[in-house]
């Protein structure tokens, strides 16, 4: 399995992260080593082997569909970097 | 200072032959002279730490029976806490003041501990030397040259300095037991839900699970019993009731059958450790165990399996570092799209980033079943060795890592071979067993640690096993000459 420079650069889009060419290089080399370590999979028998997701097969609890939380607004406001009139202030959208 | 234990320390503040206040202000103060070598801590809380000492003293003084009441500890610095600085090792959160408190160290202050500050670790617990935090390198305080182990390797070394009574640590693939193997201290990874993870800042969140490190199974023990049980803002938390985990430490070993999977003493161990395990196992025969070999032949699959699984998570639970609500954002972003690729690419470490790209890749179309999916089939594969092999034995025995710590650097050139020494820790996360370190010896005068797997929520058994090792054996009395020097 080997990845091409366009694979990173597409793989970092997707994930978000601004990647310059010099970068780019470097996670070509070792995105490429993990997928060869986890290629030795593909090699097992799984077939009729349900996939396992939670070690104890849990399953997701309901609670009542009543109000817990308090507003918290100020609180949760003061860790964003940008603010105003009580809401997140993020560069613009829509021109 | 650096021998006490919890249960010998809280019997001296019932006593009034010291003070909580007293007892923290020592332990500020060893932290002052030596963590500059060791590097720890991220955060220490002085303040905090000596009001909440008082209130501890006033609780002693009202009667309580909380083993952990007026007992200084530290916590990884990826358990929010509320108010005080919680950044995970990494940029990204270089400024994050949580305003809610984990269910871990929550439980441990309603139990009167006194939290000194939060420990150093591999940015967002990835990593197994310590080498990857923001805020520097750890040190082992056995060798300063060498890592800690990690991702916990700050609670590890801040345990083993003396430089706390105990600490708490996460351990998603051996992040609590590597490092209490390297730095020679105790650390227990619950069963999968036995803790709340409420609090605790996600990485992959079908294998992530707290524990405490500490100098013994006891204060383990003690630690273990104020965090463990339900709770209902963690919708994997278990419901099944917790036990007294101090009530059996003393219970006899006898009839105890002991599984020794061949697969843990293979190629690629490092003879010193093999003698270090061989030895422990013949004086748990003489404390009246019996020893069986046992076999779990997916072992070398866990690797692989794990290593999609965890970025995979890691990626889906990454996606909300977006420089909006919290965090690093990037100077002067253009738009939308440049300030989220911005503030991730400039906030996330190189690890990091590696990983969640491994799982972007593994979660996208055309790659989910070939990926994800087949490492899940193998999980349950992993999952059912255990099975198997705890329906012959009560507990599984064998090391934590092939090694004892390696030299800081030594590895960070070439990281799958990194990946590769977690190969006797990470089956243990991707089957929800638990699993406890203790010292059980050196090797070229570093700490080698023993690893003793149980079946699900077997616990209490654990720490009974390893305790009455602890009674036959001096091992884990052992300090770092650094600490004894302080």
């Amino acid at each position: 399995m080997s990845l091409e420079k366009q694979d990173v650069l597409k793989i970092a889009h997707l994930a978000r992260l601004s990647l310059d060419d010099n970068d780019a290089e470097q996670y070509q080399h070792s995105l490429t080593s993990v997928l060869d370590l986890v290629e030795q999979m593909q090699s097992v028998d799984t077939d009729g082997v349900e996939p396992l997701s939670h070690p104890l097969e849990a399953k997701q609890r309901l609670r009542d569909d009543v109000v817990t939380e308090e507003n918290r607004r100020e609180a949760f406001l003061a860790n964003a970097p940008q603010t105003e009139a009580g809401l997140f202030l993020v560069p613009k959208v829509i021109d | 200072m650096v021998d006490q234990s919890i249960a010998s320390l809280a019997k001296k503040l019932r006593a009034k032959e010291i003070s909580s206040v007293e007892l923290t202000q020592d332990y500020l103060a060893r932290i002052k002279q030596l963590d500059g070598q060791l590097n720890s801590f991220i955060t220490v809380t002085d303040e905090v730490a000596l009001a909440q000492a008082e209130a501890a003293d006033k609780l002693i003084a009202a009667g309580s029976t909380s083993a952990l009441a007026g007992i200084p500890v530290a916590h990884k610095d990826l358990f929010c806490t509320d108010g005080i600085l919680t950044t995970c090792a990494s940029k990204m959160l270089h400024n994050f003041v949580p305003p809610y408190e984990s269910t871990v160290t929550g439980r441990m202050l309603a139990s009167g501990a006194v939290t000194l500050g939060k420990t150093n670790m591999d940015e967002f617990a990835m990593g197994s030397s310590n080498e990857n935090s923001h805020f520097g390198a750890v040190k082992n305080p056995w060798d300063l040259e060498k890592v800690p182990g990690g991702s916990s390797g700050g609670s590890a070394a801040a345990v083993a300095a003396g430089l706390c009574v105990a600490a708490t640590g996460t351990d998603t693939g051996g992040s609590i037991r590597q490092p209490a193997s390297f730095c020679g201290i105790s650390g227990l990874k619950p069963t999968y839900g036995r803790v709340s993870r409420f609090g605790m800042i996600a990485y992959a969140s079908s294998l992530d699970q707290a524990g405490p490190m500490a100098r013994s199974a006891e204060d383990c023990a003690h630690i273990l019993q104020s965090i463990a049980g339900f709770d209902a803002n963690d919708s994997t938390c278990s419901e099944v009731a917790t036990e007294d985990y101090t009530a059996n430490l003393d219970a006899p070993l006898e009839g105890l059958t002991i599984g020794l999977p061949k697969e843990y003493f293979g190629d690629g161990l490092n003879n010193g450790v093999a003698t270090v395990i061989q030895d422990a196992v013949k004086e748990f025969e003489k404390l009246g165990a019996k020893v069986k070999e046992i076999s779990l032949p997916n072992l070398n699959l866990s690797i692989p399996s794990y290593y999609v699984i965890a970025p995979s998570e890691a990626s889906s639970n990454l996606s909300r570092f977006d420089g909006v609500r919290y965090g690093y954002r990037c100077e002067e972003p253009k738009d939308l799209m440049d300030m989220y690729k911005r503030s991730r690419g400039e906030g996330f470490g190189k690890e990091v980033q590696k990983r969640i790209m491994v799982g972007t890749y593994a979660l996208s179309e055309g790659y989910y079943d070939a990926y994800y999916l087949k490492a899940q089939r193998i999980r349950r594969l992993i999952k059912e060795d255990f099975v198997r092999a705890f329906n012959e034995v009560d507990v599984i025995m064998g090391p934590v890592a092939p090694t004892t710590a390696f030299g800081i650097g030594a590895k960070t050139d070439d990281p799958i071979a990194m990946y590769l020494e977690d190969i006797y820790t990470l089956s243990i996360n991707l089957a929800g067993i638990p699993a406890m370190s203790i010292p059980a010896g050196f090797a070229e005068g570093m700490p080698v640690g023993l690893q003793i797997m149980g079946n699900y929520f077997a616990e209490a058994k654990l720490l009974n096993v390893a305790h009455k090792f602890q009674q036959a054996t001096d091992w884990h009395t052992k300090n770092p000459s650094l600490a004894e020097g302080a």
